[in-house]
C-alpha cells in the first residue's frame, strides 16, 4: 500500500496544476458578480481551456479523461477557493442520462453548454405525492398530435430559479401499474406555463422550489427513451445521484469539535480532559476516519480500473447523521452561548448552528436515512423487498391515503 | 495522491488460501469441540496451522520466519477472526513474538523466535493483575533476588504456552521477564471464562526463574507501540468475527419466514444488518489504515491502531450481538452457533485494554497530531 501517483498521473497531476496556477480567476475578476456570475465564469474558462467535465467525450466538450484523472483534477482543482458550484446536477446527474438516451443531435445541442456552464439544468422529480415512493408521481402528460401536454406540480427542485432546462418524469398512463406508465422528457424551463416558486427552508435559505406545470406543451422529439420506458431512463438519473450528493459535509469535522473542545471548559477543566467527550470525539474520528479510507479503497479500485464496490453508499448514511449529532454536542459543550448563530459572534463563526440546522435537509436529500439502508440491504447484501401493495395493480387503482 | 490502499495480489492469494484452509480444518463443529470439551486448543489444528508458515509471518528469515510484512498477517488475522479459531495465535503471534522480537537481546531471540516461528512452542503474554484496565503504573509483580513474584490473571492460553513474557516493575522501572512457564516457581490455576474455546489461566510466580527481556527497563512508549501493533492485528481478527456475524445473520433473515415472509424482507431488519455492514465497513477502512500504519513504520501508528481498535470493537460486538437478535430463540440456544461470536467478539475486545482505554489513547493521538501540525 502507498499513496503515490504512478508516473503517468503523476504527469497528469503536473499538467492540471500549471494549468490551474495559470488560470484561477484573480479576487477582481470575481468582484461584484453573483455566486452564479462567478461559477459560470470560472466554468467557462475551464471549458474554454479543456479542463471542463473532463471525463465526457470530446466531442461533447470533455477530454475523455479516466476516473482517477478526474480525481485527481477534483484534488487539484480543491486547492484552490473557488465559488460553490451550480452545475452538479446538470453535469453529475443529467449529461450521463442525455448521454445514455438522448438522439445525437440532442447531445450535440446540449452537452456542450451544459459543460461549459453556459446553460443550467434542473431535475424535475419529485412531488407532493411522490418522494422516496416516486414511482408515485401523478403529474401527467398528454399526447397532443406531435406534442404532449403537461399538468401538475413537482418539489423540491434545486436550482429551477436558475436553471434553463429540466429534466422531468411524468405519468402518461394511470391505467397500468405505477412504473409502466411514466415517460421522461427535457423541458425549456422559460416555457409558457412553467412557474416556479422557492420554497423557504427550516434554514431561512431557499435553494430549492416548487414547480407548476399549467398546460405546457412540449415537443415529442424531447422524449428520451419510449413512452413508458420513463422508469428505466430515471434510474440512470438516479444512479448518478449518489455521486453527485455523497460526499461534502463542509468544514463540520472532528477537527474543529477537537479545537472546541479545547476552549471551553466543563468542571472548570478544558472539556477535552472529560472522558465522556473524549469518547464521543473518538466515535466521531471512527466514523470520519473510515469513510476517509473508504474513499481511499475506492479510488484505488478506479485506479487500477475497475469500479468501487457498493462500499461507498454508506457516505451520506454516516456522514449526515453524524454532522448533526456532533453540532447538536458541540453546542451543548459551548452552553447557553451554543445557540448564538450570529456569525460575529458565535463560537467558530457559526459554523456549528449552521451544520445543526441544515443537518435534516442532509439525511432526506438525494434518498433518506432510511431509503439508504434500504439500498444497502437489498442490493448490498441481497435481502428481498418489502411486499408490495401497489404492485401489479393499475396506477389509478392505488390507494392514496 | 494517487492510491494504491489495496492488498497486493499474493497478499490475496494468500487470503483466499487460508480462507478455504480454515473453512476446511476449522469448520464450526472444531470450534464447538473445543468449547464443550476439556481442551484449551485444537492441537492438530495449531499443528496444521504452523505447518502453513502462519506462526512465522513476520519473524524475520534469520530467526527461522518468513519475513514477511504486517499486510500478510492482517490478512491471516482476519481469516482467524472469521473462523473463531480455537488457537493462541493472537497470544502467540501478535503479542509473545512481537514482544521478544521488538526487545530481546540476540541470545533471547535466538532462542525462542526460531520455536516460535515453527509452532514447536507458545508463548502468551502476562498483563492483567486485578479487575480494571491495566495501569502501568500499578503493576505489583516484581523481580527480587530469588527471580519474579507476582500473580497475573486472567492469563490467555497459559496453560498451552511454554513461555510468558510478564509485565513487572522492579525499583519502579517497567519491565518485562521472560519467564519460563513448566517450572517449580509457577503454579497455574485454571480460570473459567465466558469464552472457554480459549483457555485462560491465574498464574502465581514465586521466585520463578526468569529472564529480563532485552536485559533492561522498558520505557512506557515502546510497551505502547507494542500495543499499537497488536491492536491493529487484533483489529483484523475482530474484523474477522464481525463478517461472519453479519453473513450468518443475513443468511438467516432469508431463509426464516415469520407472517408469510421472511424476516429480512422486513425493514426492521434490513436496517439492523445494514447498520451492521456500516460498521463494518468503518472497522474495515480503518483497519486498512491501522495496518498500512503499522507495516510502513509510520509516526501516526498510534491514532491509526486506536482509530482501528475502537471502530473493530464497536463492529465485532455490534455484529454478534445483533446476529443473536436476529435469530431470535434459536440465536439464544446452545445447539447454534450464534453465540460463538457473541463470546469470541467481546474476549478481544477485553484484551490489551477495552473500548474506553482506546477511546482515549485516539483522542490523546489526534490531540497530538493536530498540534504538530498547527
Amino acid at each position: 500500500m502507498d499513496f503515490n501517483d504512478t508516473p503517468e498521473e503523476a504527469r497528469f497531476r503536473r499538467e492540471a496544476a500549471t494549468w490551474l496556477a495559470e488560470n484561477v480567476p484573480s479576487e477582481d475578476e470575481f468582484r461584484g458578480l453573483s455566486p452564479l456570475q462567478q461559477a459560470k465564469l470560472w466554468q467557462k474558462r475551464k471549458y474554454d481551456g479543456g479542463w471542463a467535465c473532463i471525463g465526457w467525450a470530446p466531442e461533447f466538450g470533455g477530454r475523455g479523461a479516466s476516473p482517477i484523472e478526474e480525481v485527481i483534477w477534483r484534488q487539484e482543482e480543491t486547492r484552490y477557493e473557488l465559488p460553490a458550484t451550480f452545475f452538479l446536477i446538470g453535469q453529475g446527474m443529467i449529461a450521463p442520462t442525455l448521454m445514455a438516451w438522448a438522439s445525437e443531435a440532442d447531445k450535440a445541442r446540449y452537452l456542450p453548454p451544459l459543460a461549459s456552464g453556459e446553460e443550467v439544468w434542473c431535475q424535475l422529480f419529485s412531488e407532493p405525492a411522490g418522494g422516496s415512493d416516486l414511482a408515485a408521481l401523478r403529474t401527467r402528460a398528454e399526447r397532443d398530435g406531435d406534442d404532449w401536454v403537461i399538468n401538475g406540480q413537482k418539489i423540491w427542485t434545486s436550482g429551477a430559479h436558475f436553471s434553463d432546462y429540466g429534466v422531468i418524469v411524468v405519468r402518461t398512463d394511470p391505467s397500468v401499474p405505477k412504473h409502466k406508465g411514466l415517460s421522461y422528457f427535457y423541458v425549456d424551463m422559460k416555457a409558457p406555463g412553467v412557474e416556479v416558486k422557492p420554497i423557504k427552508q427550516l434554514t431561512g435559505d431557499s435553494d430549492f422550489n416548487e414547480v407548476y406545470f399549467t398546460d405546457v406543451r412540449v415537443s415529442d422529439a424531447q422524449r428520451l427513451g419510449e413512452v413508458g420506458q420513463g422508469w428505466q431512463v430515471a434510474l440512470t438519473t438516479l444512479m448518478n445521484e449518489r455521486a453527485a450528493i455523497g460526499g461534502g459535509f463542509g468544514q463540520m469535522d472532528v477537527s474543529l469539535a477537537l479545537s472546541v473542545a479545547q476552549e471551553v471548559e466543563l468542571d472548570g477543566k478544558p472539556a477535552l480532559e472529560n472522558a465522556a467527550v473524549r469518547a464521543r470525539l473518538a466515535d466521531w474520528y471512527v466514523q470520519e476516519s473510515g469513510l476517509k479510507y473508504t474513499g481511499y479503497r475506492s479510488l484505488t479500485a478506479l485506479s487500477r480500473g475497475s469500479l468501487p464496490g457498493p462500499e461507498n453508499s454508506i457516505g451520506k448514511l454516516v456522514g449526515a447523521p453524524k454532522m448533526q449529532a456532533m453540532a447538536s454536542y458541540l453546542m451543548d459543550l459551548l452552553g447557553a452561548s451554543g445557540a448564538i448563530a450570529d456569525e460575529n459572534l458565535a463560537a467558530k463563526a457559526g459554523i456549528i448552528q449552521r451544520a445543526y440546522m441544515g443537518a435534516p435537509g442532509l439525511r432526506i436529500a438525494g434518498g433518506t436515512d432510511e431509503i439508504m439502508a434500504n439500498i444497502i440491504a437489498e442490493r448490498v447484501l441481497g435481502l428481498p423487498q418489502e411486499p408490495r401493495l401497489d404492485k401489479g395493480i393499475p396506477f389509478t387503482d392505488v390507494p392514496t391515503g | 495522491m494517487a492510491m494504491n490502499f489495496e492488498f497486493s495480489e499474493e497478499q490475496q492469494l494468500l487470503r483466499d488460501q487460508a480462507r478455504g484452509f480454515l473453512s476446511e480444518r476449522c469448520p464450526t463443529s472444531v470450534v464447538r469441540a473445543v468449547l464443550d470439551g476439556d481442551a484449551d486448543w485444537d492441537a492438530t489444528l495449531w499443528r496444521q496451522v504452523a505447518d502453513m508458515g502462519w506462526t512465522a509471518t513476520v519473524i524475520p528469515e534469520a530467526y527461522g520466519g518468513l519475513g514477511l510484512s504486517y499486510y500478510e498477517l492482517a490478512v491471516i488475522a482476519e481469516e482467524m477472526g472469521r473462523a473463531v479459531v480455537p488457537l493462541p495465535f493472537s497470544s502467540s503471534v501478535y503479542l509473545a513474538s512481537e514482544a521478544i522480537l521488538r526487545f530481546g537481546t540476540e541470545r533471547q531471540k535466538t532462542e525462542w523466535l526460531p520455536k516460535l516461528a515453527s509452532g514447536e512452542c507458545v508463548a502468551t503474554v502476562a498483563m492483567s493483575e486485578r479487575a480494571g484496565n491495566l495501569s502501568l503504573d500499578g503493576l505489583t509483580t516484581c523481580r527480587g533476588t530469588g527471580g519474579v513474584n507476582g500473580e497475573k490473571s486472567p492469563v490467555p492460553d497459559a496453560a498451552i504456552a511454554d513461555v510468558a513474557i510478564v509485565l513487572g516493575r522492579t525499583d519502579s522501572q517497567l519491565e518485562a521477564y521472560l519467564v519460563p512457564l513448566k517450572q517449580s516457581g509457577v503454579t497455574l490455576e485454571s480460570v473459567r471464562t465466558f469464552d472457554t474455546s480459549r483457555g485462560h489461566s491465574r498464574v502465581t510466580f514465586v521466585d520463578a526463574e526468569a529472564e529480563v527481556l532485552g536485559e533492561r527497563a522498558l520505557e512506557e512508549d515502546e510497551w505502547q507501540r507494542l500495543m499499537d501493533g497488536a491492536a491493529v492485528l487484533l483489529a483484523w481478527e475482530q474484523l474477522g468475527v464481525a463478517e461472519s456475524a453479519l453473513i450468518q445473520a443475513r443468511d438467516y433473515a432469508l431463509q426464516r419466514f415469520a407472517f408469510g415472509r421472511a424476516i429480512g424482507s422486513y425493514q426492521a431488519i434490513k436496517h439492523k444488518l445494514a447498520n451492521i455492514y456500516v460498521k463494518n465497513t468503518l472497522a474495515r477502512s480503518n483497519a486498512y489504515y491501522g495496518v498500512w500504519a503499522l507495516a510502513e513504520g509510520s509516526s501516526e501508528l498510534p491514532l491509526a491502531a486506536a482509530t482501528a481498535r475502537v471502530a473493530a470493537i464497536q463492529a465485532a460486538t455490534f455484529a454478534a450481538e445483533e446476529n443473536i437478535q436476529t435469530h431470535g430463540g434459536m440465536g439464544f440456544t446452545w445447539e447454534f452457533d450464534c453465540h460463538f461470536y457473541y463470546r469470541r467478539a467481546k474476549l478481544l475486545s477485553l484484551v490489551i485494554g477495552s473500548e474506553a482505554v482506546w477511546q482515549d489513547r485516539l483522542v490523546t493521538a489526534l490531540a497530538a497530531q493536530s498540534s504538530a501540525a498547527a
